[in-house]
């Protein structure tokens, strides 16, 4: 066994980005999403994404903003601790640990310096049960503090974020589990609960499934599962509380939310579509209708002009309050299923799978984003529980890229099935996939796999069905139809012994094909479709196929259900070697002669990597992921990667990804890699925003010796001097366009001025006069910084320190800060007696 | 916010006749006007003069008849036996005419009686034409001879018996005055000039030829005869460029559209089909009640004449745009070009803040009705007899998705008996089509599912429903049939490739 020391199993993007609700920053412009263990900041207006907040080490649960800094977020983790970001700039400016798992966590304007946190409760034996606590945050400097200061507010609350809410000027809490809604008041220190019974006459399911509260009103709104809402009135009371209902929704509301005026409310739900009821208007209503799929969170930005909807499919729609789409957030979409292999585009080596229903999604595995859907299906969706709906089962992209085919299906029953083979070509002009061929009924059964062939000039499809046949598919020109191009036609079927073919793989020259029908591979020759051969290896039926490829092509690899590997000559017609390994998956690298097979042992799955000429394998892990991997791929690298040793030489052009039970995209990852990573990070720190230009270059030369001098007259000066390339003029300088700046004598003046070095008291002044438009919202969004930071009363020392580097703050010696703290700490009373008198 | 996706209606693959653009031309033509004649009709010419008048010869007549008139605008009656091939001089003012009394007569067209006769064929006289200097008259005859005439002398001025059979056909060369072609029973074809004693190029044929054309550059020729259309080069020598066999029944009569561009020929079988001059592929056929005997094209292939055996003249003439104009009658009102380009052709300024509209799908009544689930209404507007009749894939397609949706069982419930019998027949009409059955049958079922416990009340909906029974129960059984014939076919073939293998 090799050792695997080197390579690690690493996780790679595209986690849920909807797993809780969104919040938007004051000034609308950023985003906040949690994304498994990191903080996600999206610009609102380009789908951007900014900065990734990283530090938790376990599921973020809960996000805020700080009310009291609007450019501070508070947010907490399964891993029993709240931070406290600065998002703007990406910095963690304190970790407050808790000790428990924090589920969910709340901030009100009007309890300054506490939040509340969702912990289970840890006197009951029961670990079913949560309560609502009030944390109040100790006000002492360091990165780290431990918060214990706990006061319980609710008992047996729910644990999810959605069902409790805040009401008017933070008076109460109102908090929805199961059957019950219990409201708190904090100046009464009193509970009110109200129940509800679990069904009437009518049928109707009551459970709680969401609560929002009225901003400036007492009232609070409750969804149900049934799909109504009630607007509760009144409930300081106990016994004369009342509610009114409102029906719309068809099943249960998923989210509920009030827009800050609290003019509006807006729910949403399995519909996919954004209800905005009008508040203290009886039931009128808008819609915004086809969201694409089910509304899983619904937020407000603070000033109510964007609205902000999370779905099922990992998406976040950030949409005007006119109802314009502004920009929509795409993470990898994963179903509860994937039918489709993984494949990778060869021209935009994305990972090609399953997306949204009846979709297929681009994802770029390099920069972590969905590249684009291609709506393979073309129906409208229809968002109900319990409908057959049009599944994409198959998927296959030809060598070049230029050939997609799809297949979809629908079963209502087990008579009626409808298939669609679907064949779409690439076209350059648009950049994408255009539906070329549709065949409904390709074949009577369900198609159970399906390839191309790597022959470049002639590209043809092999489909294998469960009514017992393969087809072969050809482009075929069709001159004398009416301005119609080439579409493909069946051009051959084939069957053996009337068994039932279930895998089929191309050579990679594409000159024989090999199907695997039951226990036995038969290998046909395409050209002349001649039986050559036949293969068995009885008993077991046959798993997956695939054909050595380069130095190997001799060889055709077959896996079995009872566990067993083999490895057939084709030049000799006889069984090279076979092992027995309950291989699950079997992968070939097409860069490479490496294969790779996935093997299930004991409820976990194993990994080798072999080169089918070589009894040894290359490679090999244990215990990769707990249960079975679904799905693999080799994915080719951008570039070679280089410094391999002998265990880590198959991953040096292409990368291996593979899905795991839980939907989990996986990758392996070396070492030197992941330094390479790390090295790169560390360059775009230091990387300047200057453009390149003719007058960055020539500039550049002139600095790096401006530098040195400056550096030895700065250390005489006591405040440090602006360097030359911070001033806005000489931005506005290189980054302008020449065609559209001024004269070059004025220019001058300007570029000579900012140059120079002089004395910082003229300096000032002939600053102020340069850049009066440019840094007045710089030092603006300083001054709230700093006023931010005092209110906040954190110290600046530590980690926020970095955020302000460009700031002209006077920098002391150690030597000058301690005389001066002598001084503070002196006692100069008697010199106000001396002045008194 | 996506945008509502319309129903796709699935294209199915044309059955029948593609149609192409020569269909469209050939099916330009209006429903044929018949005239009776009083015998097979042999022969039609078309006066070279405008008005383009034609002559037809039948029995012991020849008529001419102007380009729309149904009668006879003159007619030569003089002929003791069958006449045969009257023709027009190129200048349109005489006609010769060949009979089975072995005389060819050569008339005014204004007058009435024959200004000369010729008298030398000793037996019926099938082929008669004029020379292109206009001065002389060929002829072919059934004593194995043709012969060329002096017209104003009446005096023979050669003559060629190098044919041994009948020479039924004919034509002569429109460029050189000297040269002309004969067509025999004796399957050949040969070509003359009448300054050498003697055929000039022989080409065989290999059946007995009854008409032979030549293309207007003269560079090629075409000769039918049997079931055969062969294309001759003559400047190779008289090699054969192409034999055409897409007739069942003897070729009688050839005929070469206006521009050279197609070749038309018409058979004893009832058909005229239409060749294409660069492919020699059929590019359209014709259909007539009997054999053909003669077909002839005006200039401008302004109407296509056929003469039959049983004496019928099938006269076509082409639609033109004008005529539907006067047809249709008193045009309606549409708005002014202006009201179009309102407001379209402003051009923004510099500085202008543009302010788009949305662009609005338009989209299909059942659509409309789908996008607000209104399932029973969407059925509704495809069951309406344009749509359910002309496009019953729409129709079929809107079933389809609402079978997706699970709502096709509350579309078609609660339909009064005029809504059950539209549906009815509906299903009737395309139950068996295979591209419609599968979800059919399910509609059908459903309806029977539904309607069960008014069955027996309206006694429409009764008749309909026995009428889809009985329908059903015969495809079960044809069905049934194809299935035999298919695993007969697979015996069949199962012996076929047991042979090959030893």
């Amino acid at each position: 066994m090799v050792a695997s020391a080197e390579v690690r199993v690493a996780r790679c993007g595209g986690s849920r980005i909807n797993f809780i609700e969104p919040i938007i920053t004051l000034d609308s412009r950023f985003l906040l999403c949690a994304s498994g263990d990191a903080v996600h900041v999206y610009s609102t207006s380009t789908e951007e994404r900014v900065h990734v907040l990283q530090g938790h080490v376990d599921l973020v649960t809960g996000l805020r903003l700080n009310s009291s800094n609007h450019l501070q977020v508070y947010s907490c983790s399964l891993d029993g601790t709240v931070k406290l970001w600065d998002f703007t700039d990406g910095i963690l400016i304190k970790t407050y640990i808790v000790g428990h798992k924090i589920f969910s966590l709340y901030v009100s304007k009007f309890h300054e310096g506490t939040v509340f946190i969702i912990l289970p409760m840890e006197s009951s034996a029961n670990t079913e049960a949560f309560q609502l606590v009030a944390l109040h945050l100790p006000k002492t400097t360091g990165p780290e503090v431990e918060a214990r200061d706990i006061l319980s507010v609710l008992r047996d609350v729910s644990p999810i974020p959605k069902a409790t809410s805040f009401g008017r000027g933070g008076e109460f809490v109102a908090s929805a589990s199961g059957l019950q809604l219990s409201v708190y008041f904090f100046r009464k220190q009193k509970t009110y609960r109200f129940s509800l019974k679990a069904n009437d006459k009518k049928g109707a399911r009551n459970r709680f499934t969401c609560v929002a509260s009225h901003p400036n009103d007492d009232c609070i709104a409750t969804g149900h599962e049934d799909g109504k809402i009630r607007l509760w009135r009144n409930f300081s009371q106990k016994k004369e509380y009342t509610y009114s209902t409102e029906h719309w929704h068809h099943s249960a509301v998923n989210a509920l939310h009030f827009t800050p005026e609290g003019t509006e409310l807006l729910s949403g739900g399995v519909e996919s579509v954004l209800v905005l009821w009008r508040y203290g208007a009886g039931s009128k209503k808008d819609f915004v209708p086809r969201l694409g799929s089910a509304i899983e969170h619904i937020s407000v930005s603070p000033d109510g002009s964007l609205y902000c909807t999370s779905h099922k499919d990992n998406k976040i729609v950030v949409m005007k309050s006119s109802r314009d789409i502004s920009a929509i957030i795409q993470g990898l979409v994963k179903g509860e299923t994937i039918r489709t292999d993984l494949l990778i585009d060869p021209r935009t080596k994305a990972l090609v799978c399953n997306g949204k229903p009846g979709h297929l999604q681009f994802f770029s595995l390099r920069h972590d984003k969905q590249l684009y859907n291609l709506d393979i299906v073309q129906q409208e969706y229809i968002h109900e529980a319990g409908l057959h709906q049009c599944e994409v089962t198959k998927a296959a992209i030809d060598a070049q890229g230029s050939w997609l085919a799809t297949v979809e299906e629908r079963q209502e029953n087990p008579e009626e099935l409808d298939i669609i083979l679907k064949l779409w070509a690439y076209d350059e002009s648009t950049q994408s996939f255009h539906l070329n061929t549709s065949i409904s009924m390709a074949h009577e059964g369900q198609i159970s796999a399906m390839c191309f062939s790597g022959d470049a000039e002639a590209t043809m499809l092999v489909t294998t069905g469960r009514d017992g046949h393969f087809k072969a598919w050809l482009l075929a020109d069709h001159p004398d139809a009416q301005g119609e191009g080439a579409s493909w036609s069946c051009d051959y079927v084939g069957s053996y012994h009337r068994r039932e073919p279930t895998r089929c793989c191309f050579s990679a020259d594409g000159s024989l094909l090999a199907v695997g029908f039951g226990e036995v591979v038969t290998v046909w020759s395409p050209s002349t479709w001649e039986l050559l051969v036949t293969f068995s290896q009885p008993p077991g039926d046959i798993r997956d196929l695939c054909f050595g490829r380069l130095s190997c092509s001799k060889y055709l690899l077959g896996t079995t259900t009872k566990n067993l590997l083999c490895c057939w000559n084709l030049l000799t017609c006889s069984l090279e070697w076979s092992s027995t390994v309950d291989v699950i998956l079997l992968q070939p690298d097409p860069l490479s002669e490496n294969m790779a097979a996935f093997s299930r042992a004991s409820g976990s799955t194993d990994l080798f990597v072999f080169k089918p000429s070589e009894p040894r394998p290359l490679f090999s892990q244990k215990a990769v992921c707990s249960g079975t991997v679904r799905r693999a791929v080799f994915a080719p690298r951008e570039e070679v990667l280089e410094g391999c040793d002998e265990s880590t030489q198959w991953l040096s052009c292409s990368r291996l990804y593979f899905l795991t039970e839980h939907m989990e995209l996986m990758t392996f990852s070396t070492k030197s890699e992941e330094d390479q990573i790390i090295a790169s990070s560390k360059q775009l720190v230091i990387d300047d925003s200057v453009a390149v230009t003719p007058f960055y270059l020539l500039l550049g030369k002139h600095r790096k010796s401006q530098r040195e001098t400056q550096d030895s007259v700065s250390s005489h000066t006591a405040a440090r001097i602006q360097l030359p390339q911070g001033s806005p003029a000489i931005r506005e300088l290189l980054h302008t366009p020449a065609h559209v700046l001024p004269s070059a004598s004025f220019l001058c003046n300007m570029f000579v001025n900012s140059l120079l070095i002089s004395k910082s008291g003229v300096r000032e002044d002939g600053r102020c006069r340069e850049e009066e438009m440019g840094s007045e919202e710089e030092e603006e969004a300083e001054e709230q910084e700093s006023e931010g930071e005092m209110e906040a009363s954190v110290s600046a020392q530590g980690p926020a320190v970095q955020g302000f580097q460009t700031e002209p703050t006077p920098q002391l010696s150690k030597a000058q800060e301690r005389e001066l703290r002598k001084l503070q700490k002196a006692d100069f009373s008697w010199l106000s007696s001396l002045l008194d008198s | 916010m996506a945008s509502y996706k319309a129903t796709r209606i699935p294209s199915f693959p044309r059955l029948g006749e593609k149609v192409t653009q020569d269909t469209l031309y050939w099916r330009n033509y209006k429903t044929p006007v018949q005239i009776k004649e009083f015998g097979a009709v042999t022969k039609i010419d078309f006066s070279p003069l405008s008005p383009h008048n034609y002559a037809v010869t039948a029995s012991t007549r020849i008529h001419i008849y102007g380009p729309y008139s149904q009668e006879p605008v003159k007619s030569f009656t003089r002929f003791k036996d069958t006449a045969y091939s009257g023709t027009f001089r190129s200048d349109g003012q005489l006609l010769v005419a060949g009979s089975e009394e072995a005389l060819i007569r050569l008339f005014d067209v204004s007058g009435r009686v024959a200004l000369r006769e010729y008298t030398g064929h000793s037996k019926a006289v099938h082929f008669t034409d004029f020379s292109a200097d206009r001065f002389h008259i060929l002829s072919g005859s059934d004593d194995y001879t043709c012969r060329l005439w002096d017209i104003p002398s009446s005096a023979e001025v050669s003559r060629y018996s190098e044919h041994t059979d009948y020479v039924r056909c004919g034509t002569p060369s429109r460029l050189n005055p000297d040269v002309f072609i004969t067509g025999s029973y004796d399957h050949t074809v040969k070509v003359f000039d009448s300054r050498k004693e003697r055929s000039v190029m022989t080409m065989d044929h290999g059946q007995p030829v009854e008409s032979v054309l030549l293309f207007p550059s003269e560079g090629l020729l075409v000769s039918a005869g049997g079931r055969y259309v062969k294309v001759w080069d003559m400047l190779k020598g008289g090699q054969v460029l192409v034999s055409l066999k897409n007739h069942h029944k003897t070729v009688t009569c050839l005929c070469m559209s206006s521009t050279g561009q197609r070749l038309l020929s018409g058979s004893l079988d009832r058909h005229v089909k239409v060749y294409s001059t660069t492919t020699y592929k059929v590019v359209h056929n014709f259909d007539y009640a009997a054999s053909i005997l003669s077909i002839a094209l005006a200039p401008n292939d302004d109407s296509i004449i056929a003469g039959m055996t049983n004496g019928v003249l099938s006269v076509k003439h082409k639609k033109h745009p004008e005529d539907r104009k006067m047809v249709g009658g008193t045009s309606r009102h549409r708005p002014a070009y202006r009201v179009f380009v309102k407001g379209k052709n402003y051009m923004p300024k510099q500085d202008d803040f543009l302010v788009r509209k949305r662009e609005k799908a338009h989209l299909k009544q059942y659509d409309k009705e789908l996008k607000r689930f209104q399932v029973s209404k969407a059925l509704d507007s495809v069951l309406k007899p344009h749509v359910r009749l002309k496009t019953p894939e729409v129709t079929v397609a809107v079933i389809q998705e609402l079978n997706r949706r699970g709502t096709l069982k509350n579309a078609l419930a609660g339909r009064d008996e005029k809504g059950l019998s539209i549906l009815l027949s509906f299903l009737i009409r395309n139950v068996v089509d295979s591209r419609f059955a599968p979800i059919l049958l399910t509609v059908a079922e459903m309806v029977l599912d539904i309607y069960m416990k008014v069955v027996g009340q309206s006694a429409v909906v009764d008749k309909q429903i026995l009428k889809l029974q009985e329908l059903v129960e015969k495809e079960i059984d044809y069905q049934q049939e194809l299935m035999e014939v298919l695993g007969m076919m697979d015996t069949l073939f199962a012996t076929m490739t047991a042979k090959k293998e030893p």
